[in-house]
């Protein structure tokens, strides 16, 4: 009897390891085996044919602080994202309200919207170094007309990041309006009816009844777009390469051109472990803190 | 009527280019009256309410409320408050914020808030859920919500958008008491919509029957039922309805005095429960028994006359076989003619017929009515179950 119900035990276990081994495979072989050697790397120094690889401790972390580099890129990718989070967000919400209201062409606004969703990155930014091209471009070409002097939008570090964050917000937004658009569209009409009778107007209903109603998809986007924040950098290829003078440098493009470009992989992954700490921080959050404000239906 | 009507329409239309909409309604509602708006769906009735809610904006017409015309005026402006058929709760809200929401968007201080709160809490019994959310609720307490957002700012108007097709029949039964109960202790002047007939014959004061975006009949719910003013009502209401047939098939004894002598383009209607069945005769209407529902307190006879179909409605129960001829027998003054083109009663008014008729005598010769009727075969008699 005894050995019977242990023999039973052992077959669901071994039942329960056959269901999740697919995906353990393939997160160990592309998610935690990679981490783990990422973090396994960024402890040793760079191994040339005279001084091999060597464990070298924090060696490597410490370097990476020193430079000023880190400064500049850590404190654009902060800028970076802390404008082009709220801008996505807030535009794309305006653009869902307007998309959904009773106006005419709606359809074609909204597909107008999504365009830039469609294109890929890289061909959305050598859209984008088109309109910013000097003397030639679109943006110049509409200043021009005013009289003003052309200006190398990109060639210069007071606007070259600037420059890149409105192609960010420019790509990002229609993609955010469509989660927008689908949340408006599960909100009954006619809660806006009863709160139309309650006595509340537009501002009104949309600051106490849509916007928190919003609050999940909002959350959703936020999380995307903080992690677009971080791992959106194919812009950056076409039209700055992160200058002039790191004026447009963002952490991940940094870690690609240390890893690529100066073949110096310890640095490059112990870059990426204090980037996957961050990011890990913020989803702790998310989970704990900001989950249970937010009303789930 | 010497005072003046509280909530008037006059003339409201509303078209969407298709045949849905409503077409010159005139409507007068005192004040702490009980207005039920029935019809099929379809009938614009939705449509009235929302216009009088100003959700809706009329193409023609007017709306006044209180002597103001407020037609051109938002919701907010128009003294009233709403319950939906969906009940419209704000899912992010507790239940007291819910309640209170209105108060609060107009600024109501905090103190009288809560005043207000407490007694519509206790008026609708949700004592002890006000912190709970709308989908922790259930489908009963949910309607108390609504209903108790609709009386805490105590508008005068409540308008009531089917607040009852969401709950089930046991339920529905119980609430629409508790309605009509918090009606008549606030004083409320309440226009509700419905196309459920026994809400409407057991809630209003007056009901408003519509058709096809026009008022068929406005009336108490006894002056609808027993004198319909067109076939359209007298076959809405009433379950089963008013039973229609060609009166030039009715042997002439069962028409109503004053019937004229072309019977033709005429329909007559009887209510189930005034027909009586007995042994086929020439002077009563020939049928054949379809089939019998027994029901507990009544059985439905359906039957096949020669016109068409008909249903009788006996109290108890009948043991009747199908495929037996009967014969078919109502008081006179129960029929009621209607054109058959137009669907309205033929004059004179039943209800003057009806005091006429009990003072005419019928004359020895006349057969005997049937509900004196002595003598029926056993199977015809009623059985009273234990």
């Amino acid at each position: 009897m005894e050995q019977l119900a242990s023999y039973h035990r052992r077959r669901q276990a071994l039942y329960g390891w056959m269901l999740v081994s697919p995906a353990l495979i393939l997160l160990t072989l592309f998610a935690f085996s990679p981490t783990i050697a990422t973090l396994w790397a960024s402890l040793h120094s760079r191994g040339t044919i005279r001084h091999p690889s060597a464990f070298s401790g924090w060696d490597n972390y410490a370097n990476l602080i020193a430079d000023p580099s880190f400064a500049t890129v850590v404190g654009n990718n902060l800028l970076y994202a802390g404008v082009t989070i709220p801008a996505s967000i807030t535009i794309a919400l305006a653009m869902a309200l307007w998309a959904n209201a009773k106006i005419p062409l709606r359809g074609f606004v909204r597909g107008a919207f999504f365009t830039p969703t469609m294109l890929p990155m890289i061909a959305a930014a050598n859209i984008w170094l088109f309109f910013y091209t000097p003397g030639l471009g679109v943006i110049d070409a509409i200043t021009g007309l005013f009289g003003l002097p052309p200006v190398n939008w990109l060639g210069q570090p007071q606007t070259a990041l600037w420059a890149v964050i409105v192609v960010t917000v420019w790509k990002e937004a229609g993609f955010f309006m469509i989660f927008y658009l689908a949340a408006l569209q599960t909100i009954p009409p006619d809660l806006r009816e009863a709160a139309a009778v309650e006595g509340a107007g537009r501002i009104t209903y949309t600051r106490r009844i849509l916007l928190p109603l919003l609050m999940p998809t909002t959350a959703f986007i936020f999380i995307n777009a903080l992690i677009n924040s971080v791992k959106l950098i194919d812009h950056l290829f076409i039209l700055t390469k992160g200058g002039p003078n790191n004026a447009s440098k963002l952490v991940l493009y940094w870690v690609w051109e240390m890893a690529f470009a100066y073949f110096d992989a310890p640095r490059a992954a112990a870059m990426t472990v204090m980037v996957l700490l961050v990011l890990g921080l913020i989803a702790v959050f998310q989970f704990r803190v900001l989950d249970r404000r937010i009303h789930y239906r | 009527m010497s005072k003046p009507p509280f909530i008037r329409l006059d003339g409201v239309s509303k078209s969407w280019g298709g045949n849905r909409g409503v077409e010159c309604v005139d409507l007068a509602i005192d004040e702490g009256e009980f207005v039920v708006l029935l019809g099929p769906s379809g009938c614009g009735k939705s449509t009235t309410l929302r216009m009088i809610a100003g959700l809706e904006t009329p193409d023609t017409g007017r709306v006044v409320i209180a002597g103001r015309d407020i037609t051109a005026e938002p919701p907010a402006a128009r003294g009233l408050s709403m319950v939906f058929q969906s009940y419209a709760l704000f899912p992010h809200l507790t239940v007291a914020d819910n309640i209170t929401f209105g108060l609060s968007v107009r600024r109501v201080p905090r103190r009288e808030r809560q005043d207000a709160l407490a007694k519509a809490v206790s008026l609708t019994g949700l004592a002890g859920l006000e912190g709970r959310k709308p989908a922790a609720l259930s489908g009963g307490q949910r309607q108390r919500v609504a209903l108790a957002r609709a009386i805490v700012a105590g508008h005068p108007i409540c308008l009531m958008d089917e607040p009852l097709s969401n709950l089930d029949a046991k339920l529905r039964h119980a609430v629409r008491q508790d309605i009509r109960a918090l009606q008549r202790e606030l004083g409320m002047t309440v226009v509700y919509v419905t196309h459920d007939q026994t809400e409407a014959m057991g809630m209003a004061d007056r009901i408003v029957l519509m058709n096809g975006g026009r008022v068929e009949q406005a009336d108490t719910p006894d002056a609808l039922y027993l004198h319909p003013d067109t076939a359209f009502a007298a076959t809405f209401l009433g379950s089963p309805p008013m039973v229609l047939m060609p009166a030039a098939s009715v042997p002439e004894r069962l028409l109503p005095q004053g019937a004229p002598r072309a019977l033709s383009g005429l329909d007559i209607g009887i209510r189930p429960e005034a027909i009586s069945l007995a042994e086929p005769a020439p002077h009563r209407h020939r049928a054949t028994v379809r089939d019998a529902e027994f029901l507990g307190a009544e059985t439905l006879v359906y039957l096949t006359t020669g016109t068409g179909e008909a249903i009788a409605r006996l109290p108890g129960r009948l043991t009747i076989r199908a495929g037996e001829p009967v014969g078919i027998d109502w008081a006179p003054g129960a029929a009621t003619l209607f054109e058959r083109a137009t669907g309205k009663r033929l004059a004179p008014p039943a209800r003057e017929y009806r005091h006429a008729e009990a003072g005419a005598s019928h004359g020895g010769s006349a057969p005997p009515r049937p509900r004196d009727a002595t003598g029926h075969p056993p199977h015809f008699q009623t059985e009273i179950l234990p």
